[in-house]
């Protein structure tokens, strides 16, 4: 027998992560168009003006024709939030995967996921361990999406620091962006995660891409401004602005350790947290 | 603010270019990533390559529509490029510039233009699509055959070696080394 409360929860879930996905696409949030303009209004050479003014037109252009603001739609990083009442079963994860294939054909999302090694791709944008699904109990059900472009993705890096070497830890941000240049689609925000474990550390960075940007503490602000000497610029092409924000979370590690994890954001920050309505 | 218009197919005008220009382009243009730079080695180029342009793009295309398509990280293409340029090839579009080796095949024939990265809806809203060729890649890894409307463009590498990103990657080395490493090691 069907369970129609378990039923509607389930299509709600789905409902709402396809929904996340389309916002997030076509919208970039509010904090992250703020510093865009920010950094537009600050940059004095042609070449880098002239690369902002194409994003923030681009952002008006994605809004007005409703379709993706990059043609890299990003795999679906989900964060998910459950109040005591709900059973996290495996319905859960499957009604999540089943709003991330109906996204992609709704929004629509360029299938982006393969096996990691035949390289074949599962044209919906789901597969074993994707979408990578994050759960954290809360008082509301929600769902956080992130869809994570590859550009970016791939200049990220982790360094297993010696608990010695804490003064090194602006050093390896600046490094990460050096290596990087303009491959990541900068003005980027970078997300540092500090201690834990080599995985952990790895979370925190992600998890640091969903604070706002338009704000920072001494310590973010200093490596935001270190980032910013680099002079790499918007594209790649110089200028003022290679990072909008730095954004670190940090946890308790090994006394021995100290993992240092920077993960790059393009300067599409997209980001979109819905509430489910049961 | 924006300088030359240029118009597909391209020809010695190119050789003009000063990297640091601002252009505009109009006309036909070639998507192509890592797949199908292997595929045209293999089976040849499947469009007239005198004075074409090739496009570093996997579009999002719906119902014989662009919905998005800026441009991709050029470096993967890195060491699949030179046929392209012996073919004749005259521009290369994407975005984060190319490396040595392309800068090199580029110098007296053909430029490599920069487009903002991420700009796919700009993109779209520019561009029209004609055709495809290699299908079976998948549509991130198919060559589309799209119609530009004045696309605005930075000449990143020009004809004669001169190269916008080299010489701000140069410059952030300068930097990074001045302020970390005088008499310190290497993290790792």
């Amino acid at each position: 027998m069907v369970n129609t409360a378990e039923s509607s929860l389930l299509n709600a879930i789905s409902r709402s992560t396809c929904r996340a996905f389309r916002e997030a696409e076509i919208h970039l949030p509010g904090d992250v168009i703020r510093a865009l303009s920010r950094a537009a209004d600050r940059e004095t050479s042609d070449l880098a003006r002239g690369e902002l003014a194409n994003i923030l037109s681009n952002i008006s252009r994605a809004e007005e024709l409703g379709v993706p603001i990059c043609q890299d739609t990003g795999v679906p990083v989900i964060y998910m939030t459950i109040p005591p009442d709900i059973a996290l079963t495996p319905s859960i994860y499957e009604a999540v995967a089943k709003g991330v294939r109906d996204a992609t054909l709704a929004v629509p999302l360029r299938p982006n996921v393969v096996h990691p090694l035949s390289r074949e791709n599962s044209k919906d944008n789901t597969g074993p361990g994707m979408p990578a699904i994050h759960v954290q109990p809360g008082d509301r059900l929600t769902i956080t999406v992130l869809p994570k472009g590859a550009g970016a993705e791939n200049m990220s890096r982790i360094v297993m620091l010696l608990p010695s070497q804490k003064d090194q830890i602006p050093r390896v941000v600046a490094e990460t962006m050096l290596l990087a240049g303009g491959k990541p689609c900068p003005p980027v925000v970078l997300g540092v995660g500090i201690g834990g474990t080599f995985d952990g550390a790895a979370a925190l960075a992600k998890e640091a891409l969903l604070l706002p940007v338009d704000t920072m503490d001494a310590f973010e602000q200093e490596l935001c401004d270190l980032v910013n000497e680099l002079g790499i610029g918007p594209m790649g092409l110089g200028g003022k602005t290679t990072a909008l924000a730095v954004k670190v979370k940090t946890a308790g590690c090994h006394t021995a350790s100290l993992p240092v994890a920077v993960n790059v954001q393009c300067w599409a920050c997209r980001r979109v947290t819905v509430g489910v309505n049961r | 603010m924006t300088g030359t218009h240029l118009c597909t197919p391209l020809g010695d005008e190119v050789l003009s270019l000063r990297a640091g220009d601002r252009v505009t382009l109009s006309g036909r243009v070639y998507t192509a990533r890592d797949e199908a730079h292997l595929r045209m080695m293999e089976e040849g180029i499947p469009f007239d390559p005198e004075g074409a342009v090739i496009y570093h793009c996997g579009p999002v295309i719906q119902d014989d529509r662009i919905v998005a398509a800026g441009p991709t990280t050029s470096a993967r293409m890195n060491n699949l490029t030179g046929f392209l340029i012996d073919a004749g090839v005259r521009a290369l579009i994407g975005k984060g510039g190319m490396g040595p080796l392309v800068v090199e095949q580029l110098e007296g024939r053909a430029v490599y233009l920069a487009f903002t990265g991420g700009c796919a809806a700009l993109a779209a809203s520019r561009m029209k699509l004609a055709g495809v060729f290699f299908e079976d890649l998948g549509m991130a890894e198919a060559v589309w055959a799209f119609d530009l409307d004045r696309l605005p463009l930075v000449v990143g590498i020009d004809a004669h070696g001169n190269d916008i990103f080299r010489d701000v990657t140069m410059n952030s080395e300068k930097v990074f080394h001045t302020r970390f490493c005088e008499g310190k090691g290497p993290v790792s």
